[in-house]
């Protein structure tokens, strides 16, 4: 059982503080790191595995020290988001010289050659390699000593669904094995397949910590902005403040729109529709206005 | 202290294709022109001297060394693939320490055989001629590679800084100012070469015993400040 724990955790370059007194435990199984791009989900990862001092506070992993102690890399495999990784060599020269800096052989990379299904393009040079083979083949050379702590970086970015499917299978073996994995992205959907535990980082900041379900529950209950058009947008308005899904609508006069703000996801989408066929009213744009990941994100800071 | 494996990466990211050309480019200059020199003029052991002085020790030298020891590591710290070597229970000054025996042979096998080669053809070692500059040429490559794999592993521009070293101060400065020759690893190199020779055409600066100080001195503050600065080098993240 091995467990990552961060102690108030600051780091900032200069003036720009990208992580912000952030205290949490890493338990086995699978946990997501969860935020927008630039939430400082890399310098976590850099300081949980040793490669940042962080400005205040202490990383520890089962109560040992992480940064500066080569020892601990004993325990930890590391799944850079970098591509980066001496494409001169074949996948698996590649993995038997990480095999060897752990005091390990051949026999130990033919084995994680053999977990991420890559030994039939291992003696290819990894110049040749697609982004998801790469990724398997940094995934191989992360296993290869058997650690308990798993750290990866973005490990989905650039994959096809296909190679997807089979990392978050892989991860999930890992995770059921008892090993404590911990990986970062910026797509909830990502997160919530693979991840029992989510943790988010907006804004440097540690913004939500949980289970899965009730982090997508604060995400969808929030209040979600609408914008409409159709071909009578008072008598739409009117017929749709009458429901206590919608809690403001504004008629904007200049733009030919109606903003909604509705505070009951699912009640409101399938409300709308429905007033509007009852009323005779053409719909012509349904479209949300804060969507995006970081209006999502801000509002769980809030939260 | 030294891990085969990190060796086994090194001298295959360094013998790389294009940094092999490079490599492999002065060398091959060096002898041409001394197979020119001694078509054109005649073995003379003057001429030998300043080719092997000039050409040689004081340019040929420098670059392979810079190339050999910021390209140890330099590349890996900058494309970030370091970490498959940072992220293993590895003491890091053992990765410097081998990074810089690969340096090391690698500056000398680039440097010192040609010199010799060159020497050769020149005058046939006469007043051991070619030996000694060989010798400085051995001689220098270690504080070479020892001082650029520091550059490599603290900047980001080692190659620039290296080059700019080599031939602006040891070259340029060091041939007007006469101070600046005390410091200066071709002079040091000198100083041993003399030794070696024995006669009046190898000459230093400096003398042996405060060369072989500072030779010693560097090579070793160098390589110790540089698995220093591994312990805390810092990855930078992509955002």
């Amino acid at each position: 059982m091995t467990t990552l724990a961060l102690d108030h955790v600051s780091r900032w370059f200069g003036n720009v503080v990208a992580v912000n007194d952030i205290t949490m435990t890493i338990g086995p199984g699978v946990t997501g790191l969860l935020g927008p791009n630039g939430a400082g989900k890399s310098t976590l990862i850099n300081m949980m595995g040793g490669f940042l001092a962080p400005s205040t506070g202490t990383v520890t992993l089962d109560g040992r020290q992480v940064w500066r102690n080569e020892s601990i890399y004993q325990h930890i495999g590391i799944v850079p988001e970098r591509e980066a990784m001496y494409d001169f060599l074949t996948g698996r020269e590649f993995v038997v010289a990480n095999a060897e800096l752990h005091g390990l052989g051949a026999k130990a990379a033919q084995r994680a050659l053999a977990t991420v299904e890559m030994e039939y393009a291992q003696d290819r040079k990894i110049q040749t390699y697609s982004k998801g083979m790469r990724q398997r083949v940094k995934m191989a050379s992360a296993l290869v000593h058997d650690p308990s702590l798993l750290l990866l970086d973005e490990p989905f970015n650039g994959m096809d669904p296909r190679q997807r499917m089979q990392l978050m299978d892989l991860l999930r073996r890992m995770g059921d094995e008892g090993r404590t994995v911990l990986f970062s992205s910026h797509i909830l959907e990502e997160v919530e397949q693979l991840a029992r535990h989510i943790e988010v980082v907006v804004a440097g900041r540690h913004a939500a910590s949980g289970d899965f379900r009730r982090i997508r529950r604060l995400m969808t209950d929030r209040p979600h902005r609408y914008l409409v058009r159709s071909s009578d947008d008072r008598a739409l308005a009117a017929a749709l403040i009458a429901d206590p899904s919608t809690s403001g609508i504004e008629v904007d006069l200049t733009e030919g729109v109606l903003r909604v703000q509705a505070v009951d996801f699912g009640r409101f989408t399938a409300l709308l529709p429905r007033v509007a066929r009852d009323h005779g009213i053409r719909l012509l744009t349904v479209s949300p206005s804060d969507e995006s990941l970081e209006s999502v994100f801000s509002y769980l800071v809030a939260a | 202290m030294y891990d085969p494996t990190v060796a086994r990466l090194t001298y295959r990211a360094l013998l790389g294709r294009r940094r092999a050309l490079i490599l492999g480019a002065l060398p091959l200059l060096l002898i041409v022109i001394a197979v020119a020199v001694r078509g054109l003029a005649g073995a003379d052991d003057q001429t030998a001297a300043d080719v092997l002085g000039g050409l040689a020790l004081a340019t040929m030298v420098p670059i392979i060394g810079v190339i050999a020891g910021t390209g140890a590591i330099g590349p890996e710290i900058d494309d970030g693939s370091v970490v498959y070597l940072l992220s293993k229970p590895i003491k890091r000054p053992t990765i410097i320490f081998t990074k810089l025996i690969v340096a090391i042979a690698v500056t000398m096998v680039f440097s010192a055989v040609p010199t010799l080669v060159a020497g050769l053809i020149l005058n046939g070692n006469g007043q051991q001629i070619a030996v000694a500059y060989t010798v400085a040429a051995l001689v220098a490559s270690i504080a070479y590679a020892a001082l650029f794999l520091l550059l490599g592993t603290v900047s980001r521009h080692a190659v620039v800084f290296g080059l700019v070293y080599a031939l602006v101060w040891e070259a340029l400065f060091g041939s007007l100012v006469e101070g600046a020759r005390t410091l200066s690893v071709q002079q040091w190199a000198l100083a041993v070469a003399q030794k070696v020779s024995g006669g009046d055409m190898v000459t230093s600066d400096v003398g042996l015993p405060t060369a072989t100080v500072l030779l010693a001195a560097v090579t070793v503050l160098a390589t110790w400040y540089a698995g220093q600065k591994l312990r805390s080098l810092t990855l930078a993240g992509e955002e």
